[in-house]
């Protein structure tokens, strides 16, 4: 069975936004709402023992995901490739799902809808990758289906020298993979890295 | 790719519509009829209806190979060239945004003339229609010509991509030497210009590090990330992917110093200290490629008994570095030589010594072996094509600019210029040895009149008041002027003080003459417009072309339209217009980039007078310099205050893109980096707003403070670009503060006439004032972008 999820390269990432900006012309995400994508700099350390690194970060498109369940209207649903999608038709724009989200990975659109990361799930179709992957400067993104054990997921992560997700917060499981973190594994929360 | 596959429709499908039936049971209906319940319904969905158009970004200089996609008569989508040897079908951040740039609403979009009695600065214009506009420009520059004495009295100053009409051609056909690019004496000019008098050719902007072969790379403040060229990002990448080594030489943790292997954290101002402790490494511990260095290179002897004291441990006291960290990159270097870089950076116009350091890092790369070598250094070479044929110039120009060398691919038509003055800026012996024209010493000739005074200016996006050191200076300048106009897209502050303002077409909307790139393997772009131009405004060649003709030169503009132009040179290649389209709106030719492919073709590698690499350089020595580079201390910040550094975003260009709608979503305001400790003397914290006053008294505009373990505590930093004061510019007017607007002072270098910036100092409080606000929405720099400290 197909299982989509996208892993990040973080010692290729240099935190250029490139992906963040890819993403909002390619989704005509508007000006004045959020963002399905962003750029966090982590930086551990005092001068001069530092390490740090960049991560680019959109919805996780968790197993189980639990703005599918906070969903009162089935707005919020996740395919069976694994890709957490919103019917904006349905969507009424209640934010429950924004506030099930552990990390902040929706916004409210403009239009009165809850937006986020959908993988560009209108190229895959086409036989594109995400916007995001294909404009990344330092090919740093990977997309492809994780069973596929000869596909580039597997083959990205068998390269690494290490593979994280981000901490499973609520009942959440993220599926994106961090690859070569500097900083995660030494300390997975999320939540502490935001103090 | 990916295929989805027809079950997995089938099941979407079923989630999303929830029992919605298939009615003509055909896959590719369902398959669309389920993508579409996902918003936003993407625009390459109107099937048939998108135009794709080849063309090369101008969201920053690098000016990489896009494809544009047009729907209904609108861009909707700018995407990598994959055809395009430096965007290798991918783009940075503003690339990605120039959509923004050509749909910003706050653009120049009638021709404007100051309104009479008016001051420079009031902003009161009146609009005018381009005829009555370029009319009375052509009059004014006559009668500055006609009053001062000649064609010198006026200046041209340019800045993008069709800066080549207004800074080069325009000039030498109008008579004035005095033509110029902040690109040069405020950037990469010294490093040029010490390439020069190294290698015998200057380094190229482009830069030609050998990224796919090497091994050991070293960058000595250089930031490959923040500076966000698209090249390079890649192939740095792909090199540490292959396990080559890194080492960064900061005051400062930047983006790639977090990448690095080695981070040396030095002390500003002492970098000269420390190459030469790497260079007396390899010659006492005979690490060098002796071979190379017998072969190509002269004064190895003077070369040695000049660095003889500078050991590492010598270094370490200057540097702030450990004597075993300097000797480690050393070995490091010579371990991998000749596939090992010291990569000479880009603006590096620092302390006014900037050309004698920048020919340290090439004497040691010499000494490792690495120039024309594989995994080190290839040697640029321009496309062949020809120049479009034109009447003998009245003067030479030469402004110089980041692209160079080999802009001029073709046989120019070789005719003795008129008799001139000469430039006006010194760079002729006078205050400085050789080099391109230093922008800011043509400011000074519009202050005091000396040598001779410059009444004209013609200024192509060339940003004045953010460029330039000094700006009250400048503002006095252009207070004299006679005649000032400026050809830009934005309503940028300095372009409100012109006489004569023409708003000219984006790149998006356009043909600009052809991209002649000297690359590894050189090629040619084609710039060719997706859509009309908006508004009532023009390309920048046919403004060119028009005030051209009004001043008298019109044999200068022989073609009617610039497609026959285009066409013209494109038949000297074998292609034409519609040939370089269809493939793909590239056309790349064979190089020469190793020492080999040149002594196959009987040219010398390194084409200085001798024909050898000159360690020791005597026409440096007859002109009163260290005819090697020695370490000369600079003052130091005196105690309260801190060494004011500025840098790049990765999401902007220099002081152009703050008003873009999306890289203004992504980086709003700037911010002012200070050290924990530091911030912590002196009871300031993490995002609040300070103000800094720097050594003449002059105080910046609020500015947010970033207060962090990534920096000395003896320096403060910033982004370079923010602070405008434009109330045209609805979404950068008042944002953040301007580095340039506290550089009062700069270092002239006295051989390439560089003006080094990193000689102002700046003491940090909190804010007297409240910051401008924007009025449209308020910053989201703090929302999408958080560093946590552990």
């Amino acid at each position: 069975m197909t299982r989509f999820v996208m892993a990040i390269d973080l010692d290729r990432c240099l935190g250029c936004d490139a992906c963040v900006v890819a993403c909002m012309t390619e989704n005509q995400v508007p000006d004045d709402a959020g963002a399905r994508l962003r750029m966090r700099e982590v930086v551990m350390g005092t001068f001069p023992k530092l390490s740090g690194e960049f991560r680019p970060e959109a919805c996780f498109h968790c197993d189980d995901p639990p703005c599918v369940d906070a969903c009162p209207t089935g707005a919020t649903f996740q395919t069976i490739e694994g890709v957490v999608l919103v019917n904006e038709d349905r969507c009424a724009g209640c934010k429950a799902c924004m506030t099930a989200c552990p990390y902040g990975m929706r916004y409210l659109h403009t239009e009165g809808y809850v937006d986020k990361c959908t993988y560009c799930y209108h190229r895959l179709k086409e036989g594109r990758q995400p916007a995001c992957v294909e404009t990344c400067p330092t090919s740093a993104r990977i997309f492809g289906d994780l069973e596929d054990l000869n596909g580039p997921i597997q083959q990205a992560m068998a390269n690494a020298r290490s593979v994280d997700r981000v901490e499973a917060i609520g009942g959440a499981t993220p599926s994106l993979l961090y690859l070569n973190s500097r900083v995660l594994g030494s300390r997975r929360s999320l939540g502490e890295e935001n103090v | 790719m990916y295929d989805i596959s027809r079950r997995v429709f089938l099941e979407l499908l079923g989630a999303a519509t929830a029992g919605a039936t298939m009615a003509s049971g055909k896959l590719s209906d369902a398959a669309d009829a389920a993508v579409r319940l996902v918003r936003p319904r993407p625009w390459y969905e109107q099937r048939g209806g998108v135009q794709k158009t080849y063309s090369y970004c101008d969201m920053c200089l690098w000016k990489c190979g896009i494809v544009v996609s047009t729907v209904n008569g609108k861009v909707v989508k700018i995407d990598g060239n994959p055809a395009d040897p430096k965007s290798n079908g991918r783009l940075c951040a503003r690339g990605n945004a120039g959509v923004a740039a050509l749909y910003d609403p706050d653009r120049l979009k009638k021709p404007l003339i100051r309104v009479a009695g008016s001051e420079r600065g009031d902003g009161r214009y009146q609009e005018a229609s381009w005829q009555a506009a370029l009319d009375y420009s052509a009059e004014r520059l006559l009668a500055v010509k006609q009053q001062w004495g000649g064609p010198e009295a006026v200046a041209f100053f340019g800045h993008g991509t069709a800066d080549g009409w207004f800074a080069e051609y325009l000039p030498q056909a109008f008579g004035s030497p005095n033509t110029a690019k902040p690109s040069v004496s405020v950037c990469v000019g010294p490093r040029e210009v010490a390439a020069t008098l190294t290698y015998g050719r200057a380094f190229g902007g482009h830069e030609p590090v050998d990224w796919d072969e090497t091994n050991y790379i070293v960058l000595i403040g250089n930031h490959i990330g923040e500076n966000a060229h698209n090249t390079p990002m890649q192939q740095l990448a792909d090199a540490r992917a292959r396990g080559a080594k890194l080492v960064v030489v900061d005051p400062r943790f930047s983006s790639v110093a977090m990448k690095a292997d080695t981070w040396l954290p030095i002390k500003p101002a002492t970098d000269t200290a420390l190459i030469l402790a790497w260079i007396n490494v390899l010659i006492s511990e005979k690490l060098y490629d002796w071979q190379f260095v017998e072969q190509y290179t002269q004064g190895f002897g003077q070369l040695a008994e000049s660095v003889r004291e500078n050991t590492p441990e010598w270094a370490a006291q200057i540097t702030d570095l450990s004597p075993d960290d300097i000797r480690a990159v050393a070995r490091g270097l010579a371990e991998a030589k000749p596939r090992a870089v010291v990569v000479p950076s880009r603006h590096v116009a620092w302390y006014g010594n900037d050309t004698q350091r920048n020919r340290a890092i090439f004497i040691l790369n010499a000494l490792l072996g690495s120039p024309g070598r594989h995994g080190g250094f290839w040697i640029q070479k321009a496309p062949w094509i020809e120049e479009y044929p034109h009447p003998a110039f009245g003067a030479t120009a030469d402004a110089g600019g980041c692209s160079a060398p080999g802009d001029a691919g073709g046989a120019v038509e070789a005719a003795a210029p008129h008799e001139t003055r000469p430039r006006a800026d010194g760079g002729d012996g006078i205050k400085f040895m050789t080099g391109s024209v230093a922008i800011q010493e043509l400011i000074e000739p519009m202050v005091s009149g000396s040598p001779y005074p410059i009444k004209g200016l013609v200024n192509y996006g060339m940003n004045l008041f953010h460029s330039i050191p000094n700006v009250e200076r400048t503002k006095q300048a252009v207070r004299n002027l006679d005649f000032y106009m400026a050809i830009d897209v934005l309503p940028m502050d300095h372009v409100m003080w012109a006489d004569v303002i023409l708003p000219e077409a984006t790149y998006l909307e356009r043909y600009d003459d052809l991209l002649a790139q000297a690359h590894k393997r050189p090629y040619i772009a084609l710039r060719e417009p997706a859509v009309a131009p908006l508004y009532d405004s023009k390309p920048g060649w046919w403004i060119a072309k028009e005030l051209g003709t009004r001043l008298g030169l019109g044999a200068y503009f022989p073609w009617a339209t610039i497609e026959e132009y285009l066409d013209d040179r494109l038949h000297t290649v074998g292609s034409s217009l519609q040939g370089i389209r269809e493939a793909g709106g590239v056309l790349i030719q064979k190089g020469q980039p190793y020492i080999e492919d040149l002594e196959a073709a009987k040219k010398p590698p390194f084409p200085t007078p001798s024909g050898k690499i000159l360690l020791y350089n005597e026409k440096l020595k007859a002109a009163g310099h260290d005819p090697v580079p020695r370490y000369v201390p600079v003052p130091e910040p005196p105690a309260g205050m801190f060494r004011l550094t500025y840098g790049r975003a990765p999401m902007h260009t220099f002081a152009k893109t703050q008003n873009n709608a999306l890289l203004s979503k992504v980086m709003a305001e700037n911010e002012l980096w200070l050290n924990t400790d530091a911030a912590q003397t002196l009871g300031l914290t993490n995002g609040q707003y300070v103000e800094m006053e720097n050594q003449d008294g002059v105080v910046s505009a609020p500015i947010r403070l970033k207060v962090t373990e990534r920096i000395r505590p003896d320096l403060v930093y910033m982004v370079h670009g923010f602070g405008h004061q434009a109330v045209g510019l609805g979404r950068a007017n008042g944002r953040g503060a301007s580095d340039v607007s506290m550089q009062t002072r700069y270092a002239l270098d006295p051989i390439s006439g560089g003006a080094g910036l990193r000689v102002n100092f700046v003491s940090v409080r909190a804010a007297s004032v409240e910051p401008v606000q924007a009025s449209r929405r308020p910053g989201k720099a703090a929302l999408l972008r958080k560093e946590a400290s552990a």
